[in-house]
């Protein structure tokens, strides 16, 4: 008998497949033994772990293959392990003993200067937990391509341990749609319900999982399978479709004609992506770039010099060191802050360390030298903000032309998040203006978009937000600044038609977005009414 | 140090500069152990001179060096097939890896 169990939609699109429940191990218990039976315990666990990666492995090819190799390669490894039989000699049950010596390696590679070894934290957190469900003897979780996860919440190495190309969907009890593996989610087009609630223990069988409508449709009947089916036909039509047009400009039907820039936080971004398929970066987050290189100037201006070379003439903007809130970087934002979304973080830091702030900034300008570099100061409030920056842009200026290093000045722009500012925009002097949606929104309806009880107040469709967006869209462009938008809601398919009609025409979003966003663009009439009153 | 009988007579020492982009990272990190293994001789590597030395047959130990582009790779070898083995880590190393 179909039933219906509702929740929020995380990403948009329809899905039917069986569903593969994954439990939390956070939630399991085990009674711990004599040392002799918990290092047992612990070796077998090992052991089965590794075997079962080996089968993985073999399954796979080329990079998914490579990876999973890596893991075994380290699960079978003995040098992993011996912290943890340490600790079982010294009585510590075989589950602690484990976890405490892997969350050491972990924390190893988060401390790295390189992203890449801190990236690979992930591999271990994957080793860590599939040697758990070992041995706490839960399901191994091995999810048949085309099923539909089910859990109270996803990791995101959970996720891209699933092969997506033959379909699948996500069904979570909590969970949230600003939460990583909603973003991947969406950039893969997996269709993802968050927020079911206690009910997703009791999702099993056959599952319909309808992104767009928030909706998990449990022993969908006849009629709902074959109305689903054809929606999932037609989605992966619309996108071979947009696939096929990414190359082409994004023109409204009525002939208005919308940028799109691409977001991204370094090369490894753009590896592959033509530069024809996009306007330009519209944003530059380096945060990570800084959290290695906060004092190293040639190695900022390595990676942006690279990123203009790609652009090929296009403007490449750079966002300035946005640290602080969600972003700490250790020694240099302020730890124990009561707030820290309303604290100390991104310009109001920056000026605070005008040294630092100055290495990014002669970074920048030397970029500058090779291609249209534009710097946007995150988290502005104030008019002084953005004269401080421009002074201490001079000063860099100037010292690279006394030791006659090739520089040039860039634009100095900001990005529109803090609602004081975009309320003033018409009486705020910055060379362009790029608003920052998802803060925008959230301090706009002071509602955090993270926490699941109160995210779905973190709305850019908010009547309210949408009027500060056409505000800033309006007395922005007044004087010819240009105006664009690079945050999530740009390429949300139900926000673009109201950003467009708020008066937007650039919008900066993912680069595996760009060919979907493209392809909402090319849908909006805006010469008609709204459908929907949008 | 510690010399076991084998080795006593053969201990090679060889640097190689790290040129690959991502430094000592995940796979060739995998493809240095699966080297090391193929000889029996005892193998080492380090990112100074002077050391501290890890086991070249351990991918957990070599991915706590996390030696970056542009380090020196230090190895040292004992035992019967030590230069050999020397010989094809010096060489998997200027290849890259094979991964560029």
């Amino acid at each position: 008998m179909e039933r219906a169990v509702s929740g929020l939609g995380a990403a948009a699109g329809v899905a039917v497949g069986t569903a593969c429940p994954i439990h939390a191990i956070a939630a399991a218990e085990r009674e711990a033994g004599s040392p002799d039976d918990e290092r047992a315990a612990i070796a077998n666990a090992i052991q089965a772990a590794a075997a079962e990666l080996a089968t993985l492995v073999a399954a796979q090819s080329g990079e998914a293959a490579e990876i999973l190799g890596f893991q075994g390669a380290m699960l079978e490894d003995e040098a992993l392990a011996e912290g943890a039989f340490a600790a079982i000699a010294d009585g510590a049950a075989a589950h602690d003993a484990w976890t405490a010596a892997l969350d050491v390696e972990i924390a190893g590679y988060l401390a790295a200067d390189d992203p890449y070894f801190q990236a690979r934290s992930s591999d271990l957190v994957d080793i860590r937990d599939r040697v758990l469900r070992h041995l706490f003897g839960l399901d191994e979780f091995k999810a048949e391509p085309g099923a539909v996860l089910v859990a109270e919440d996803l990791q995101p190495s959970q996720f891209l341990a699933m092969d997506w190309s033959h379909g699948g969907a996500i069904a979570l009890g909590a969970g949230s749609p600003q939460s990583h593996v909603a973003m991947l989610a969406r950039a893969r087009a997996v269709p993802m319900v968050v927020g079911l609630g206690p009910a997703w223990e009791a999702l099993s069988g056959l599952l319909a999982v309808d992104g767009d409508a928030g909706l998990v449709i449990v022993d969908p009947s006849p009629a709902t399978l074959a109305t689903t089916q054809r929606r999932v036909a037609a989605r992966r039509e619309a996108a071979g479709e947009a696939e096929r047009r990414r190359l082409e400009p994004a023109i409204t039907r009525d002939g208005v004609l919308v940028q799109v820039s691409i977001n991204v936080a370094g090369l490894d971004d753009i590896a592959g992506l033509p530069v024809e398929a996009c306007d330009g970066i519209g944003l530059t987050r380096t945060e990570f770039l800084a959290m290695s290189s906060i004092d190293d100037e040639e190695r900022q201006f390595a990676l942006y010099r690279a990123l203009v070379r790609w652009a090929k003439g296009r403007p490449v903007t750079i966002r300035t060191l946005d640290a602080g809130g969600d972003k700490p970087i250790p020694g240099y934002t302020a730890d124990n802050e009561s707030n820290p979304f309303l604290g100390l973080r991104g310009i109001r830091l920056s000026l605070r360390h005008p040294d630092r702030f100055g290495v990014q900034l002669r970074a920048l300008a030397r970029a500058a030298a090779e291609g249209p570099v534009r710097i946007m100061l995150p988290m502005v409030t104030r008019q002084d903000e953005i004269d401080d920056a421009a002074r201490l842009l001079d000063r860099a200026v100037g010292e690279l032309r006394a030791c006659g290093i090739a520089h040039a000045r860039p634009q100095l722009g900001v990005m529109v998040e803090v609602p004081a500012l975009a309320f003033a925009i018409a009486q705020i002097r910055a060379d362009f203006l790029s608003i920052g949606s998802n803060d925008l929104t959230q301090y706009a309806a002071a509602a955090a978009r993270d926490n699941p009880a109160v995210s779905s107040y973190a709305d850019t469709l908010h009547p309210g937000i949408l009027g500060l967006i056409g505000h800033v869209a309006r007395y922005g462009s007044t004087g010819g600044r240009p105006v664009s938008l690079c945050g999530d809601a740009g390429a949300d398919p139900r926000a673009i038609p109201a950003l467009l009609r708020a008066g937007l025409r650039s919008l900066s979003v993912a680069p595996g977005l760009v060919a979907a966003t493209k392809a909402s663009i090319r849908a909006v009439d805006l010469s008609q009414e709204p459908e929907h009153g949008l | 140090m510690k010399f076991t009988p084998e080795n006593k007579t053969t201990e090679l020492t060889a640097s190689v500069l790290l040129t690959n982009e991502v430094g000592l990272h995940a796979r060739p990190s995998v493809k240095l152990t699966q080297s090391a293994k193929r000889f029996r001789a005892r193998l080492e590597v380090a990112t100074a001179p002077d050391g501290p030395w890890v086991d070249a047959k351990s991918p957990v130990k070599i991915m706590r060096v996390k030696a970056a582009k542009g380090e020196t790779l230090y190895f040292r070898a004992s035992g019967a097939d030590a230069f050999e083995a020397l010989d094809a880590l010096i060489d998997l190393v200027k290849r890259r890896f094979d991964e560029e």
